[in-house]
Parts: structure tokens; sequence; C-alpha cells
């Protein structure tokens, strides 16, 4: 387990290099659309270190998705646009790079993997041609060897049959078998971190498990640092090192996995882990969070948690909580942090 | 693939022979009389009419005469004209011609329909996206024979850079005029699919994929973009190429061009029946081998379709 340290603006050190991995400090991104201005991310940090597991927890909405295309600079602008904050990749912000610059870390530096491999992939290249592109165009190899290193990479993510299937088009392969090539392309270029954007929401749970297995043995193999966004409390627990809340754009909580499911200390993530649904419960109502996760274009005064909050008292209305540290290596945005914790 | 290539073939049989039936029928149901004005001044004496009659089959019923057309038809013969002259001659002559044309057209609606609709397509809501709009719009909403006349007598009669009809057989540059003319309001809607298309597949996930690859610009534009995007344009590209052999009566006419466009007009004007059904029948077979050749480019262009 890697040492924990909580990015709050308040403690990280503004603009030096720390010699972390991968570094986003107080950033912000807002929509601007014509009915207004909807504020996806609002001053997120956080980090992530070689050979550690970052789970990024949200519900939709709650800007994980766009945290993530931030960082590998794939957002749409516009209406997408950075307002605020630094990604710091080896100690260089990656937001005031050229285009071309951040063009050379993307895949290499940094990859992704995304949700719905079907609509990812290409559907008119086969398989073969969109791993081995990489390797033609970003490393100058020819299209046998590329083929090559192809068939390697999909060995690696145990597709069966390699050799004849790297000839195949996305649409014959089955769900589960396409979310391995996708990864198998993600990490072609052999990158530093790796962003998995709800990389099993689209499959069956049975095949959830395995991928999710197959990206933590290939963390481990490589030394990656993986950022898993999910909205799965159940997928992240065996694998993340570390999670970080997510709600309406800033993180309400962070903390390492075992921690937080024990003893969570933000009232969002005792709701969430409230509404998994218990064996021993069965035929009882399922629990949930009231009410809805706010619009982004008129996100309530204050802790934007309050409205949906058994806690809320009236300095929750006034005044945004911070995300402090609270306990050792854990951090919450909530007032009343402590009498969270302490399970009152 | 191969068994669905069969199967499309054999089912060009029925159309075939439906399609042509109706235009025998109709080309010979429609009223007057063949013979008249053919022997100048007065009316064609008694024995000619009889003998031309016996020649055309035309005291039989309409089945027989179209049956026996068709039998000859399959040996590679297209029969006579009234005078004499040998309809195969007739369609050699002019259909290279029409041929020609067309694709000039052809060649004017991919390069500049295309290209305008890939650059509009990228960059929507700029100066160059309202200009191709508005002239895109322009060109649909004009009828060839005005594009055709203006053209004319601009290039031709006003600045003088062009002829205004064209010799025959037609020069490649001598078509360039008349091949913007015959394919401009296709080149339209090209310029408006491909913008489309390509502003449709620019949001799509793959191309996001694309780029988060690190791979340069031009290259998701290019390839992962460009190759989904074109697929309905050259499908209707290829569709295209039949109506624009049809379509060409008009800007035939205006240029001069021998083509069969104006041997299909001339031939309706004076009844000869036997010409316009021949005409009519090769424009009906370049429709159906070119739908055909469309399918199988689609599926080609579209793994995930297959024909079986």
């Amino acid at each position: 387990m890697s040492e924990v340290v909580i990015t709050d603006p308040e403690f990280s050190t503004t603009g030096r290099p720390s010699g972390r991995l991968l570094e986003v400090e107080d950033l912000h991104v807002e929509f601007r659309t014509r009915e207004g201005i909807a504020k996806a991310i609002n001053g997120v940090s956080f980090h992530v270190d070689a050979g550690e597991t970052l789970a990024v927890l949200g519900e939709s909405g709650s800007g994980k998705s766009v945290t993530a295309q931030t960082i590998m600079g794939i957002l749409d602008q516009p209406p997408g646009f950075v307002s605020g904050g630094e990604i710091r990749f080896h100690g260089k912000d990656m937001l005031k790079m050229s285009e071309e610059g951040r063009r050379k870390i993307r895949g290499h530096g940094i990859a992704m993997v995304f949700q719905d491999a079907l609509s990812a992939l290409n559907p008119v290249f086969t398989v073969g041609f969109q791993i081995g592109e990489q390797f033609r165009i970003r490393k100058g190899l020819s299209r046998g060897d590329a083929k090559k290193r192809a068939i390697e990479l999909l060995d690696q993510v145990k597709i069966p049959n390699a050799k004849q299937r790297v000839t195949e088009f996305p649409h014959q392969f089955s769900g589960g078998m396409r979310q391995r090539v996708m990864i198998a392309m993600s990490l072609a270029l052999d990158p530093e971190v790796l962003i998995a954007d709800e990389p099993t929401t689209a499959l069956d749970v049975t095949v959830q498990a395995q991928i999710m297995d197959l990206l933590a043995d290939l963390q481990r193999e490589r030394q990656m640092g993986l950022i898993l966004i999910t909205h799965d409390l159940g997928v992240v627990a065996d694998v993340a090192d570390r999670i970080a809340v997510m709600y309406a754009g800033r993180i309400v909580e962070e903390a390492n996995v075992h921690d937080l499911y024990a003893r969570p200390a933000h009232p969002y993530t005792v709701g969430l882990l409230n509404s998994i649904p218990r064996i021993d419960e069965k035929g009882q109502e399922l629990r949930t969070i009231k009410g809805l996760p706010p619009n982004l274009m008129r996100i309530p005064p204050g802790c934007p948690f309050h409205p949906r909050c058994p806690k809320a008292q009236p300095v929750c209305v006034e005044k945004v909580p911070p995300l402090r540290v609270v306990a050792p290596a854990r951090g919450s945005a909530c007032h009343f942090a402590e009498e969270v914790l302490r399970g009152e | 693939m191969g068994r669905y290539i069969v199967r499309r073939l054999l089912q060009l049989v029925p159309v075939f022979i439906g399609t042509t039936f109706l235009i025998y029928w109709l080309v010979w149901s429609v009223p007057g009389d063949p013979f008249a004005g053919k022997c100048g001044d007065r009316p064609c004496p008694d024995n000619y009419i009889q003998v031309m009659t016996e020649k055309f089959n035309l005291d039989q019923p309409l089945y027989v005469q179209y049956f026996t057309y068709m039998q000859n038809l399959l040996q590679g013969d297209f029969g006579e004209t009234f005078g004499g002259r040998s309809i195969n001659d007739l369609i050699a002559a002019a259909y290279p011609n029409t041929i020609k044309l067309a694709f000039v057209a052809l060649a004017v609606e991919a390069l500049i329909g295309l290209t305008a609709g890939v650059l509009t397509g990228l960059r929507r809501n700029g100066f160059l996206d309202n200009l191709v709009l508005v002239s895109t719009l322009f060109l649909i909403a004009l009828p060839t024979f005005v594009t055709g006349f203006f053209l004319q007598y601009l290039f031709g009669v006003q600045w003088g850079i062009i002829k205004p009809t064209v010799s025959n057989p037609p020069s490649f540059t001598e078509l360039l005029i008349p091949g913007f003319v015959l394919g401009s309001v296709s080149m339209a809607y090209v310029a408006r699919l491909a913008r489309t298309s390509i502003a449709e597949n620019r949001s799509a996930d793959y191309v996001r994929t694309a780029i988060a690859k690190g791979l340069p610009m031009r290259r998701v534009v290019g390839v992962h973009l460009l190759r989904n995007s074109l697929i309905p344009v050259i499908t209707y590209l290829g569709t295209d190429l039949g109506a624009l052999m049809g379509g060409a009566i008009v800007t035939e006419g205006i240029f001069g061009i021998n083509g069969i466009g104006r041997e299909v007009y001339r031939a309706i004007v004076t009844k000869e029946g036997a010409t316009v059904v021949s005409i009519v029948v090769i424009l009906v077979l370049v429709y159906l081998v070119m739908n055909l050749l469309v399918d199988m480019l689609y599926a080609l262009l579209d793994p995930r379709i297959r024909y079986e």
C-alpha cells in the first residue's frame, strides 16, 4: 500500500514539481451552453503514483468522466472549458502544453479504456489494424511487425486464438472480449497511467469480475498508475488502493479502501454504502439517498449535498466545507466529518 | 457473397422483362401515325406502308411484337429505324459521348462536392460553411436548363472561354462545363450529405478513441473519420451514375452533344419506337447493374454488412 496523502489544495505544494506521476490540482471545468453554464468540475484535486490504483466513485453527473476526459485532453471544447487548475504529469502542467506536446503523452504516458467498447472501437477496421496502428504511426514499425505486436497484446489480455482473431472486426467479438481488445489497445504503448472509465458497466456481472481481475493483474505486472472510474462500489473493493468519492464536481471524501468501507467520513458515502442491496435484508425496501443529484447549472449554495443530507445544519447552507484531513490519511468535505466518522 | 450475387443477378431477369415490356407497351401506345410526314408533303403510298408494316410487325398484336423484339435483342440486334439505319450503330455512336459526359459530371460531384462537404463538416458555422450551404441551396433550386444556358452564355458567348457547343465526338476539356451543369444538383446533394455525415461522425466515440491513442489529427480525420463518413456518400455517387446517364437529355440538348439523351428525344418526336425502346432498355440495364454494384460496394466498405 502506498503512502496516502490528502491532496487538498491547502496542503499541497502548488506549482512545484512534486515527483508524483500524475497530479490533478484544483481543477475546474464548465460547460458553456445556451441554457447557461454547467459547472461540472469544481476544484478537484488528486494524484496517482506508479503501481497504485485510485478509484474515483460517483453517480452519473458527478464529474468523474469529465475529469478523465480533461486529463486525456479529449473533452469536447466547446462546450467544455477548463476554467482553472493544473494537471501535472511528471511535474509538468499538461494544460499549458502545446497540442502536439499533449498528443505525445496520449497512449504513451496516459492511456484510456472507454466504457462501451462497441462504439469506442472503429467498426470498419480490424482489431489488429486498430491496435497495430499505434506501433506503425507512433513507432514506425512495419505492417507485419505491428501485427505481431498486436497478437502479443491480444494474448496478454487472454483472448483465445489471438492469431486468428486479430484479423476480425469489433462486431465479431463478444462484449467481454471486445473490452479485452480495448484494454489491449490502451496498453500498446506501455502507458505509465491507465484511466479506465467505467470499464465494466456495459458487461455481464460474471464478465465484469474477469475484466476487473485482468486490469488488476496488468496493473501489477506493469506497475502502472491506474485510475478506475466507476459508480459501482462493488467493483472497486478488491482492486483499488484508495477511493475518491465525487459529488457535484467535488471530491467529498478520500480514503484508503478498507477505511472507507469500514467507517465512512461523509454522509454521502454513508448513503452510498447503505444503498447496496444486502442478502439479509431480502424483501425489504431498498435504502436510497433521498432526492436527486443537483442540476450542475444550479448547484446549491454551501455544501452541495445539504438538500439530501440527513445531518444538514444551517451552517451547511452557508459555508462550502473544504476537503480536510479528518483522521490519519483520510479526507472529508463535511462540516461534521468527525461525527460521521464516529458513526453518530 | 457469391450466392448473394447469383441471387441478385437472377432477380434482374423479371425486373428486366417487366420494365422493358412496360416501356415497349407505352411507346407503341402513344397515339399518332408513325408514317405521318415520312414521305414529304404527300401521304405515304399504300405499298410503302404495307411493306413497312410487315417489316416492323405493326399488324401483329403487341405481345407478339414485343416477343420478336426481345428475341432479336437477346441476339444483340436492336433492329432498325424506319429510315433503315441500324440502331446498334446509332447507339454505338451516341453512347460513348453520354458515358464520357456522365463520368465528367461524376468527377465534378465527387471532387467539388466531397471537398466542400468534408471541409464544412469539420468546421461548422464558419464562413465557408455558410457559403457552401447557400450556394448548394441555390444549385438545388435552379433547374438544369437554367444553369446550362447561363453557363453557356457566360463562358461561351460573353467570355469566349469555351465553344458554346461541342464538337463530335467531344473532347474531355469541352465536356468540363457541360459535365458541371449535369452534375451540379447532385454535387450540391453530395456536399450536404458529406457535411452531415462528417459532422455526425466527428463526435463519435471511435473518433475520440483515435485521438486518445495519440494519433496525429490528420490521421484521425483522414483514416478513422473519413472512412466511416464516406460510406453513404459513395453509395449515393454510385446510384447517381445511372441517373446521370439517363438525365442528360437537357444538358446534351443545350451543348449539342451527340449523346443518347439527344437521340432519345429525336426518336420520341419522330415516333421511332424501336429506337426509344432500345435506348431506354440500355438505361434500365445500367441502373440495375449500378444498383447491384453499389450494394456490393456497401458490403465491401462496411464489414458489419454481410449478404447471405
